[in-house]
């Protein structure tokens, strides 16, 4: 079962993700913070991240860039899932590596699907 | 026929036509068509030589001296023969540089001295008014003898008080009569066409009268000379009255006499008027040169009949008067009157030309200067000068016939009319150094020309004035015998010992030789100055050259400057024949300059036209006069400038405030965009939540209960987080508009604050938050709105709760008085504020950052906007709100201060 890593600091939109990624049928592990998000990669080794950029430590993009530069990270399928939604941020994030930018409030159904695709695509 | 009331009305008969000639002289010459234009009126203005001196004269000194008459015509004769070397030159330079009388020509030789100007106009003065007094006494003696004859005329001048002297009314009538000729023009180099054709006209009458004296002598009073000379040759008494013996000192008195009259042909003021000043074309010398003298020869040459018929029938009555006395004693009465009108004519043409040419010299060389000098005087009558100008010259010529009539009452009748005129010559005489070797000898030099000047004028007063003062009475006649305090080498007449010449050779040799040595010998050991070099480089050569530039302006100046100067002195007509038309901005080129400066020249003088030129050409060395004119000048163009700098500096200013205006617009806009960026941000977060789980709850219709109530909490709740930010935001943005609403009264602090405690209680307890109270002032009276002051107090201890402490937390309230102030204080005791962050907290959407991680319980989180919106209601109640240390909790402590509310009363 493909874990997923939720990277918010919104609790309730937490919930909201958690919510349907196990509905989808994922495993899915949760971060607060970029600093804690970067642990959990090495720890639980998720599949794909859904990563906020307005955290309260690290910015998304940081953790990002970070990421891509772990051996484990460098692949791993990241969704930038965010409230910032300026062309300018979304050309940028997907310069430092990011698979897909969704800007919130979010499809679900849409989220859901492109989580999957991403999911097959890697394996 | 000879009443008082005819002749006068034939002398003033005769004035007026003169001065309908003038005038119509005048204006023929500003219609174009000239009547000067001819070789012949210009010979025949020349003849203002022959004055009344000429006219009785002449045969007085035949009666007493012989032919030596003709010596005083034959001078003239030499130099109008010598008119190609010398004349030609003269006019050709004066025309150049614009020259209007014979001080301002050599001044402008010797660098354009203004101190040579005035000596020469000075001398000039003194020297001529016996000559002009001579005329006057001329006019008055005919009329005397006219209205008398035959009783003899009683002469005794001096004893008359001056109004019952004749000659004072002919010296004032001819004053007005010249002033009103004389100075219709300024500038004095467009010529006084109307007066050359007066002159040349009067020559004409004189000519005429005196031929028709000598007519009826030869063949009325005798039947043709045959019968006259037979007669006088057979008179023991005037045989050998015509020898050449009988000039006074032989042979050297001639070559005197005929060097005098050379010389003071060319240096008279009144001939270097109509010689040079006066003409029109170069070419009518060459009539000129033959034609004049032949005129000198037709007045002469009834000289010796006229004597010698006198003599002959008129024997012990005034030599002098035979010219008038002839006709009358044959009782004849329309003759003498024409004879008294030719005199008259002589006397008068004399007597303007003179003045006129005085006049000018007085007020370019003497008065002009000065008043450049008086700076003050300069810029208070600024524009006004070309009236000034006008009056300095009609006051001069009045000055300068009063001067005249002066000498005549006073010392009069001490010479003969003849002597008067050769003292006159003499002091002529002695500009003829400077103004000749000038001409030739590029080395002589101002410091030669004015000491030479000075040690003749001084030789002529001392051996020809003095003695004539002596001889009326005026000093010892010891004097001139036996010399001044009876030193005998000293006597006027006999000066170093020199016996046996005549006065006038004697006074001559003396004056104009050591005037001669002085100019030579100080030329030779002194320097020139660069532009008397310029300027004797360009005399000499005169005649070298095709066209003779005035001078060489090195500097640069504009056209309206020089048309500035120009309309100042000559008015706008003159500047703009002057330099046309053209952008007055622009520099103004050496040629326009120079044709100013022959301009200001015709009407001021050279010295005075460099001294203006130099106030506005920049460039050229400065004399002490062009700094003195400069000054006004300059401070003008200063005066421009300053506004020019001005008014620059003002439009940087105002650049640069609107280059600062559009950074601030531009500041002002990215803040917008950024908070814009901001609120959809922070708008978009609880919405993702609602959407996210609306579309949940739409989708699982198989949600189990629990969840299902869960998620429709978190929408509700979500949904209340998006009212409060929305209404947050509206009003954030009207604390910004100043549009928010507030409705203060007087209220109590105290009981808001335990209002606000209570409000919050309940959410605390449930955070574990211990809330501790310290209201110290009871009551607070303060103004304000109580909903949005306990909006804020609620959203202190919100605040304070949130940051406070993570084991134990606790908030505290304080309410004290502070002076004349309320702070109410709420203190945490979390980690507190870096004292670099303590402003930032209140800036839109600032979100404080915890240190710390593993935070055991969740944290609610704010808008942003709520300490902004806090301190923006405070300000707006005339308060303050700071962040600072807490002193009791440790943490950080939010202060709120209120002004106390006036008493209620």
């Amino acid at each position: 079962m493909p874990k997923v890593l939720v990277v918010d600091d919104e609790p309730n939109i937490v919930l909201s993700l958690e919510f349907l990624m196990q509905q989808a049928g994922f495993e899915v592990t949760t971060a607060e913070d970029g600093e804690s998000a970067l642990a959990r990669v090495a720890e639980a080794g998720p599949d794909l991240i859904l990563l906020d950029i307005s955290l309260p430590d690290l910015s998304g993009f940081e953790v990002l860039e970070r990421l891509r530069q772990t051996p484990r990270g460098a692949t791993l399928p990241i969704i930038m899932l965010t409230a910032h939604g300026r062309e300018v941020e979304r050309e940028k994030g997907l310069a430092l590596g990011a698979d897909d930018y969704i800007t919130k409030p979010f499809s679900t159904q849409a989220l859901v699907e492109k989580v999957k695709a991403l999911l097959d695509e890697a394996r | 026929m000879r009443s008082e009331a005819v002749i006068l009305a034939a002398a003033f008969g005769y004035l007026a036509l003169l001065f309908l000639i003038a005038a119509w002289g005048d204006r023929r010459a500003s219609q174009g068509r000239s009547v000067i234009g001819s070789p012949t009126v210009y010979a025949l203005s020349i003849a203002v030589y022959c004055t009344a001196w000429t006219f009785y004269g002449s045969v007085g000194r035949a009666t007493t001296q012989g032919a030596s008459f003709l010596l005083i015509y034959l001078g003239p004769t030499l130099a109008m023969l010598s008119a190609p070397f010398i004349l030609r030159k003269m006019v050709r330079i004066a025309a150049a540089q614009r020259l209007t009388s014979i001080a301002d020509f050599i001044s402008a030789r010797y660098g354009k001295s203004g101190a040579l100007g005035a000596l020469v106009a000075l001398i000039a003065l003194i020297g001529i008014t016996p000559y002009i007094a001579l005329q006057l006494k001329a006019i008055t003696l005919s009329h005397a003898v006219l209205v008398s004859y035959p009783a003899a005329v009683d002469w005794r001048l001096a004893e008359e008080p001056f109004w019952a002297d004749k000659s004072f009314w002919v010296a004032l009538v001819l004053a007005v009569f010249i002033i009103l000729f004389g100075t219709r023009h300024l500038d004095a180099s467009e010529r006084h066409e109307g007066m050359v054709a007066a002159i040349a006209f009067e020559s004409l009458v004189k000519l005429v009268a005196f031929l028709a004296v000598g007519l009826f002598t030869l063949f009325v009073l005798f039947r043709g000379p045959a019968d006259l000379f037979a007669q006088a040759g057979a008179s023991p008494a005037l045989r050998g009255a015509f020898d050449l013996a009988a000039v006074e000192g032989g042979a050297l008195g001639w070559s005197g006499l005929l060097l005098l009259a050379f010389l003071a042909f060319l240096t008279l003021p009144r001939q270097f008027q109509v010689l040079v000043v006066e003409n029109v074309d170069e070419r009518h010398l060459r009539r000129a040169s033959w034609l004049f003298p032949l005129y000198l020869l037709a007045i002469n040459l009834l000289v010796i009949p006229i004597a010698l018929a006198g003599m002959l029938l008129l024997e012990g009555s005034d030599p002098d008067s035979f010219v008038l006395t002839l006709p009358l004693s044959a009782g004849l009465e329309g003759l003498p009157l024409l004879v008294f009108i030719g005199g008259l004519s002589a006397a008068t043409g004399m007597v303007i030309v003179e003045t006129i040419a005085l006049s000018t010299m007085l007020s370019n060389q003497l008065v002009m200067p000065w008043l450049l000098r008086a700076s003050r005087l300069h810029a208070a009558h600024r524009g006004e000068l070309r009236g000034w100008l006008l009056g300095i010259r009609r006051v001069a010529i009045l000055l300068i016939l009063l001067l005249g009539y002066l000498y005549h009452a006073l010392l009069g009748d001490a010479y003969s009319l003849v002597t008067i005129g050769l003292v006159s010559f003499a002091a002529a005489a002695q500009f003829a150094p400077a103004l000749l070797l000038g001409l030739y000898w590029r080395g002589a030099n101002r410091t030669g020309a004015i000491v030479g000047l000075l040690l003749g004028f001084a030789v002529w007063v001392y051996t020809l004035l003095l003695p004539g003062f002596a001889q009326s009475g005026w000093l010892p006649l010891s004097f001139v015998e036996a010399g001044p305090w009876g030193l005998d080498w000293l006597r006027p007449y006999a000066l170093f010992g020199l016996e046996g010449w005549d006065r006038y050779s004697h006074a001559l040799f003396w004056s104009l030789g050591l005037n001669l040595a002085a100019l030579v010998g100080l030329s030779l050991f002194t320097p020139q100055s660069r532009l008397e070099q310029t300027q004797a480089a360009l005399f000499t050569e005169a005649l070298h050259r095709d066209a003779m530039p005035a001078g060489v302006w090195q500097g640069e100046t504009s056209r309206g400057e020089l048309r500035r100067l120009l309309s100042r002195y000559l008015g706008a007509k003159v500047a703009t024949r002057v330099l046309e038309s053209g952008d007055d901005t622009q520099p103004a080129p050496p040629v326009l300059i120079a044709r100013t400066e022959r301009a200001l020249a015709g009407a001021l003088g050279s010295a005075s036209a460099r001294v203006l030129i130099n106030s506005v050409v920049r460039g050229e060395a400065l004399d002490l006069e062009a700094v003195l004119s400069i000054l006004d000048t300059t401070s003008q163009t200063l005066e421009v400038n300053r506004r020019l700098e001005q008014k620059s500096q003002e439009l940087a200013r105002i650049g640069q405030e609107l280059r600062a205006a559009n950074e601030r617009l531009r500041e002002l806009d990215r803040l917008k965009d950024e908070f814009v960026a901001m609120v959809s941000h922070e708008l978009r977060t609880p919405l993702t939540s609602i959407r996210a789980f609306a579309e949940i709850l739409r989708d699982g219709q198989d949600l189990p209960e629990a969840k299902r109530e869960q998620f429709l909490e978190v929408v509700v709740h979500e949904s209340q987080r998006l009212s409060r930010l929305i209404e947050e935001i509206l009003d954030l943005a009207r604390l910004e508009s100043g549009r928010l609403t507030l409705t203060p009264r007087r209220l109590d602090l105290a009981m808001l604050a335990r209002h606000g405690l209570a409000a919050v209680e309940r959410l605390q307890a449930e955070r574990g938050v211990s809330l501790e109270v310290a209201i110290e002032a009871d009551p607070a009276w303060v103004v304000g709105d109580p909903d949005r002051l306990e909006q804020v107090i609620i959203n202190l201890l919100d605040n304070a709760g949130k940051f406070a402490d993570d084991e134990h937390p606790r908030v505290r309230l304080s309410l004290c008085r502070h002076k004349d102030h309320y702070r109410l204080a709420v203190e945490d005791n979390g980690p507190g504020i870096a004292e670099d962050e303590r402003e930032r907290v209140f800036e839109k959407f600032h979100q404080i950052q915890r240190q710390q991680h593993g935070e055991r319980r969740p944290r609610p989180k704010g808008s942003g906007l709520g300490l902004p919106i806090s301190r923006g209601i405070v300000a707006h109640l005339g308060g303050r709100l700071w962040v600072e240390s807490a002193p009791t909790l440790g943490g950080a402590s939010l202060v709120m201060e209120l002004p106390e509310a006036p008493n209620e009363s």
